[in-house]
């Protein structure tokens, strides 16, 4: 729903149904809820056939890349006498992107419920929850559930009476954006620095602690229980007539120039048009939309034109230029200036940059400083083309994606308004004392 | 853009120029504490793995961390101090300085900041006498940083007060959140 304001008739409330009710995040609560249900039929089946549903019912990857959550699940060779671990990314700090926090905090069981079935389904006895350090909120709830759940047997060495051990630990983060990348945070959890890790080999050859990993979004774990409960059809239903590949409902975090600002669940290929101006209200009164960033800071901007014409799904956001992504919503109102924005985008990636490869070391650093230094009015006419090369200099070169991430908004901004950033540079500030002759 | 940081990775903080001295180490793993981190390392195949916990565990009780915490967390789970430290420095939560007693974090990156962030961050900077981003206050009561994405930016602008998260906060609230924490 889109919380914290009252679920709107067109959403589709099947995460956050309970966002804002105190009574789901007991486990009494949950349970009442119909909590659990799922975990227990789950460990009864054979763990192929609970991958198999997945598979079927289309549900992919929530937390940016899209990749189908079955079918991951399906690489993790059972059997093969090592131990298998599932790492739940609850590292949520791709800016605009506030979905697992709510997640975490109303309805915590249901994580937990999603960690176990995805455990026993890919044959491994621990599953880490890695929560970023910053939520505090989130971290408190989610360990009184873990409590409640294993107090109640409902995890650990026989779950819920099966004789299957489940196991599953909250992990805290410290601070560094970089541990969302699933390479990063096996590092981060084995007590290292968060660097991310080339690939190959892959998470679910050698992962966390060396052995078969796989890594899923909060919101990919959460959904998992309401596929087993009510089906794969069910699920896949949920979904444009004209594009099977993107299914289910997904939670929108809106934030930004916008009147109602809040976590929206909506089936995938709903108009963004309709979203933005009657979910969410608009733009703030006496504004006009300028540009919509859709799927958390690292996607590329769209204006408006391409922002009415896209569906909500991961091949309507690509149709326009962008991507799903996390599907944090940033939009800019009339009153912003792209090209400051663009700076404290690119500051931000200069911050969280793990500094190992020199592309995005580099090429973080300076982006943040040609963007700022024409926002201060000391472009150069070279300056943009520049930051085209850098940003070439800074796409598929690095063992993971952070440096990509910087060089998208600065593309895209370029692409769509690079006449705000031309008025800066021709606007050129004079030098602040003067030159006396 | 007045309070612009450094654009590079590490911690915001600077040593206090107001000459505060760091209290005396406390001893962390000892007691009920390394009890608890004995516990914890049962949740992994690894001693190592317990780093970022342990490290928690130093900041809890040390305010911050310091060489001597970084000795402590490697004598007790077999790493170099070096190695810790290695570890300590990419992680911006870790507190390579004391601080002050109310730590404050204000969200300033793209959503909150075209919600006005800037604003908050120099109505604390303000209210509370810091004179700059990260240095802290000569009363020794605050330390006020910009931080990257806190991830709750549907209530612009989300500030943390040590672990205490507020939503929503706008330039007009702040007097009365520094007043509290004067207060207490």
């Amino acid at each position: 729903m889109g919380y914290p304001f009252k679920p709107h008739p067109r959403e589709t409330l099947v995460l956050s149904k309970y966002f804002g009710e105190r009574e789901a995040i007991s486990l009494d609560g949950w349970q009442e809820r119909g909590g659990y249900t799922a975990l227990k039929n789950a460990l009864g089946m054979d763990p192929v056939a609970i991958t198999n549903v997945v598979k079927e019912s289309g549900l992919r990857g929530r937390g940016g890349a899209g990749f189908p959550t079955g079918l991951k699940w399906s690489f993790m060779k059972l059997g093969d006498g090592k131990p298998h671990y599932l790492c739940c990314n609850a590292d949520e700090s791709e800016p605009g992107t506030f979905k697992d926090r709510e997640i975490m905090r109303w309805t915590p069981h249901a994580l937990i419920e999603g960690c176990a079935i995805a455990s026993y389904a890919i044959g491994a006895e621990t599953c880490y929850i890695y929560i970023r350090g910053e939520f505090t909120e989130p971290l408190q709830r989610m360990e009184a559930a873990v409590k409640e759940a294993y107090a109640a047997g409902i995890i650990g060495p026989n779950a819920m009476g099966s004789g299957k051990t489940v196991n599953v630990w909250v992990h805290k983060g410290a601070g560094a954006y970089i541990c969302g990348e699933e390479t990063a945070m096996m590092n981060s959890i084995e007590g290292k620095r968060g660097n991310p890790r080339i690939k190959p080999p892959f998470p679910a050859v050698s992962g966390v602690f060396g052995m078969p990993t796989t890594i899923n979004n909060v919101e990919t774990l959460a959904a998992v229980p309401h596929i087993l409960n009510n089906g794969a059809e069910w699920y896949k239903k949920m979904a444009r007539a004209d594009n099977p590949k993107s299914t289910g409902t997904k939670l929108w975090s809106v934030c930004g120039n916008i009147a109602r600002p809040g976590n929206y669940e909506v089936e995938m290929g709903f108009p963004f048009k309709d979203f933005l101006y009657d979910l969410c209200g608009g733009p703030p009164t006496g504004r006009k939309f300028k540009a919509v960033i859709p799927g958390g800071s690292s996607v590329p901007f769209m204006n408006m034109e391409e922002a009415e014409a896209a569906l909500m799904d991961y091949e309507g956001m690509v149709a326009q230029g962008t991507m799903l992504g996390s599907a944090g919503c940033i939009v800019f109102d009339d009153a912003q200036s792209i090209p400051k924005q663009v700076a404290r985008l690119a500051r931000f990636y200069a911050h969280e940059s793990c500094a190992q490869c020199t592309q995005c070391r580099e090429g973080t650093a300076w982006t943040t400083k040609i963007v700022e230094r024409i926002v201060d009015g000391n472009g150069t006419s070279e300056d943009l083309d520049t930051l085209l090369d850098i940003a070439e200099q800074m796409t598929g070169k690095t063992i993971c994606v952070l440096s990509d991430s910087c060089a998208a908004p600065v593309v895209s901004a370029l692409q769509r308004f690079r006449g705000e950033f031309e008025a800066l540079i021709k606007r050129k500030v004079q030098p602040a004392v003067p030159v006396v002759a | 853009m007045s309070h612009r940081p450094s654009a590079s990775a590490g911690s915001a903080l600077k040593p206090a120029p107001h000459g505060h001295e760091a209290a005396p180490y406390k001893q962390v793993f000892v007691g009920e504490t390394r009890e608890r981190l004995e516990e914890l390392i049962k949740r992994y195949p690894t001693r190592q793995a317990v780093l970022l916990p342990a490290l928690w565990m130093v900041q809890d009780v040390n305010g911050w961390v310091s060489e001597e915490g970084m000795v402590e967390t490697a004598d007790v789970l077999g790493l170099t101090p070096a190695y810790v430290k290695g570890v300590v420095t990419f992680y911006t939560m870790y507190h390579q300085h004391p601080v002050g007693k109310y730590f404050i974090q204000v969200c300033t990156t793209t959503p909150c900041n075209v919600c006005g962030a800037e604003d908050v961050v120099n109505a604390f900077l303000e209210q509370t006498g810091c004179d700059e981003l990260g240095v802290t206050s000569p009363d020794g009561r605050f330390t006020v940083i910009e931080v990257e994405c806190l991830g709750a930016c549907g209530f612009a602008t989300p500030v943390m007060v040590n672990s205490e998260f507020i939503e929503n906060v706008t330039p007009d609230r702040v007097p009365d959140i520094v007043g509290r924490l004067k207060r207490s």
